[in-house]
């Protein structure tokens, strides 16, 4: 690489959970206000029975997160199934959003419209990383199971990637709902009991060992993905943001520990400390990042 | 009926390729030997002689062959899934079967008269999705997701024309959405996408545990079966967990899929493939499967009475499901 390193800047993933409006109004406006992130992005990504929740309060939020100086992302479905589905992905299109796209179906409607390609992606080599450059991507956020030894190679040159940096891990999506089906219910009569995992429902092994955790469709790893000894590394990879994933802990304070770190205001270590103590809903973990399983605990 | 419904079968092996084309199957798929397919398991699938003795084969009965290289390339050994596709081509594919789009692109540039099918791995699930693939690099084909109702089925073939549809009617069931998983590469580093295994047997152990035999996947206890009771194999997603203090098979029962009672219903909707799943699968099970399954083909197309307790024989004494072929799946 030649010349000064772009800063390396931090985006705000979507909210995967479904919270309760005012928790997910007060969450924004208190980032707005104080969280050392760039951008910001928004949108229900995993359920559209949760969507109505969010559109009736968006704007405002929208509003106040850019007279806070951040750049706002719609983030859209990952897994659209019908028809009202796309349609509502259209109107978001339309509306005039930098849109974040989490399907292929969207890369296909923005049809060459500069947009984020989101973690939801499959987005895996370089190859496929340079064909989404040229349909209009502007920065793709690989998906979180890709080992650093491909995220140099895809990050070279292209000022272009972000990496999932913190949170629960996203893992699976599917047609059928977890949580209703735990709760003895159909995805279509579920009364929203998702709303009471904020950080998902922790899934545990027969004998008791904490596994995954379940968002609605979604499937996440029960350990919170943390990048903090990868930083160094995935700047000099040419790597240009971060991804930190809302979990119910002190996102502002995350925030922060990665913005010092990015800055070099504070070490790897001290960072994993700063975190650790954080109510983290599992423990830290980089496994995906250093190409082993994804459950496994961060090492120093 | 407008067209011949075609049966697509799996070929896990040479020989697995000879039955299932002798039992009557239309289509066969197979892949190489490498990380470059979804069944990257020790003792399947062909080395590049083979792959071309085997479209021989296929193409002096009839039958045509579907090589897959349908895992997303690694990043830095694209050259792989690149000489894959090239090998493929010209061992005499009739389709090429794909998930990675930018493999999709490199095929499609490089060979551009050679049949393109979209994978089940691709997770296309919307009309969108698949003009992507269709108006972009001429697909002519896509798999479509085992998780979509027959409703869904019967408008995405409608919207996706000339584009054809095929669909999974026997076989392993994936809950989550193809292709979009992570569970095994989270519990064991290996994964679908990357290295074209799920839960795979190395990383699968069975330990004793007084009365019960304990089967655990990359060191997570997945499933434990009572003495004397038949102990399957531990997929990730079929596993019984814990959660809020109730255990259960949270995301799916230890099902596999049978359509059977669909077929009338998808041939009439004018889904043009039936997909038999299984290249894992021994050679008397193929033989059986594939027979059963092209007979009644041949029924339906003439007209004539399927014979429904046949194909529901073969999954006699096994747990099955129509799975989300049915909304209440959901």
């Amino acid at each position: 690489m030649n010349g000064a390193r772009t800063r390396l800047s931090l985006t705000l993933g979507p909210v995967l959970y479904n919270w309760p409006p005012a928790r997910w109004i007060d969450f924004y406006h208190r980032i707005a206000d104080e969280a050392a992130v760039d951008r910001v992005c928004l949108g229900e990504v995993v359920c559209s029975k949760r969507k109505p929740f969010v559109d009736d309060v968006i704007l405002g939020v929208v509003d106040r997160l850019e007279r806070g100086g951040k750049e706002v992302v719609y983030s859209t479905l990952a897994l659209p199934t019908t028809k009202r589905e796309m349609r509502d992905i259209g109107d978001a299109i339309q509306a005039g959003y930098l849109i974040e796209a989490n399907d292929i179906a969207t890369v296909h409607l923005l049809d060459g419209r500069a947009h984020i390609v989101g973690p939801f992606v499959n987005v895996y080599n370089e190859a496929t990383l340079a064909l989404h450059l040229t349909l209009g991507a502007t920065r793709v956020c690989l998906p979180p199971e890709l080992p650093l030894e491909s995220i140099r190679i895809m990050a070279a040159g292209n000022q272009a990637v972000e990496v999932f940096a913190f949170g629960r891990p996203p893992l699976a999506l599917s047609e059928r709902c977890y949580a209703a089906r735990q709760a003895g219910m159909a995805k279509d009569s579920c009364q929203f009991v998702c709303e009471v995992h904020s950080d998902g429902m922790d899934v545990c092994t027969l004998d008791g060992v904490p596994f995954l955790a379940v968002n609605g469709i979604q499937t996440q790893g029960y350990v919170v993905t943390a990048a903090v000894h990868h930083v160094t590394a995935l700047v000099e990879a040419g790597v240009v943001a971060l991804r930190l994933s809302p979990q119910t802990c002190d996102m502002v304070r995350v925030a922060a520990v990665f913005r010092e770190l990015a800055d070099g205001n504070t070490t790897p270590k001290e960072a994993g400390e700063a975190l650790s103590v954080l109510h983290l809903p599992g423990p830290l973990s980089d496994g995906f990042l250093r190409g082993l399983p994804g459950c496994t605990a961060e090492v120093d | 009926m407008t067209q011949p419904l075609e049966l697509v079968c799996p070929a896990g092996t040479p020989a697995g390729l000879k039955t299932a084309v002798d039992a009557g199957a239309h289509s066969v798929y197979c892949g190489f030997r490498d990380e470059t397919n979804a069944r990257n398991f020790p003792g399947l699938n062909f080395d590049r002689a083979e792959m071309q003795e085997a479209a021989a084969y296929a193409h002096d009965r009839g039958a045509r062959i579907l090589i897959a290289l349908n895992t997303f390339m690694r990043a830095g050994a694209t050259d792989l899934w690149r000489r894959g596709v090239d090998d493929a081509v010209a061992a005499g594919a009739d389709a090429l079967i794909l998930a990675d789009v930018g493999l999709v692109e490199y095929a499609r540039k490089t060979h551009p008269k050679q049949r393109l099918h979209l994978s089940v791995q691709a997770a296309a699930a919307t009309p969108e999705a698949i003009a992507f693939y269709r108006d972009r690099f001429g697909i002519a084909r896509v798999v479509l997701p085992r998780v979509l109702t027959v409703e869904e089925i019967a408008r995405l073939t409608a919207h996706a024309a000339p584009c054809e549809t095929e669909v999974f009617v026997f076989g392993g069931l994936c809950v989550m959405a193809e292709g979009r998983c992570m569970l095994s590469s989270y519990a064991t580093g290996k994964s679908p996408n990357m290295t074209g295994v799920c839960s795979p047997p190395s990383h699968v152990s069975y330990r004793e545990d007084s009365d019960a035999l304990v089967a655990s996947v990359g060191g997570f206890t997945v499933e434990l079966f009572e003495r004397g009771e038949p102990a399957g194999y531990p997929t990730l997603c079929k596993g019984r967990f814990e959660a809020q203090g109730a255990v259960s098979h949270l995301f799916e029962d230890p099902v596999s899929l049978n359509a059977v009672e669909l077929l009338p219903r998808l041939a009439e909707i004018g889904v043009t493939a039936f997909k038999i799943e299984g290249r894992q699968r021994g050679r008397a099970y193929i033989s059986t499967v594939v027979r059963a399954f092209r007979s009644a083909i041949d029924a339906m197309a003439a007209g004539g009475k399927v014979d429904f307790d046949a194909l529901r024989a073969l999954t006699e004494g096994q747990r099955e499901t129509v799975g989300a072929y049915k909304k209440a799946w959901r």
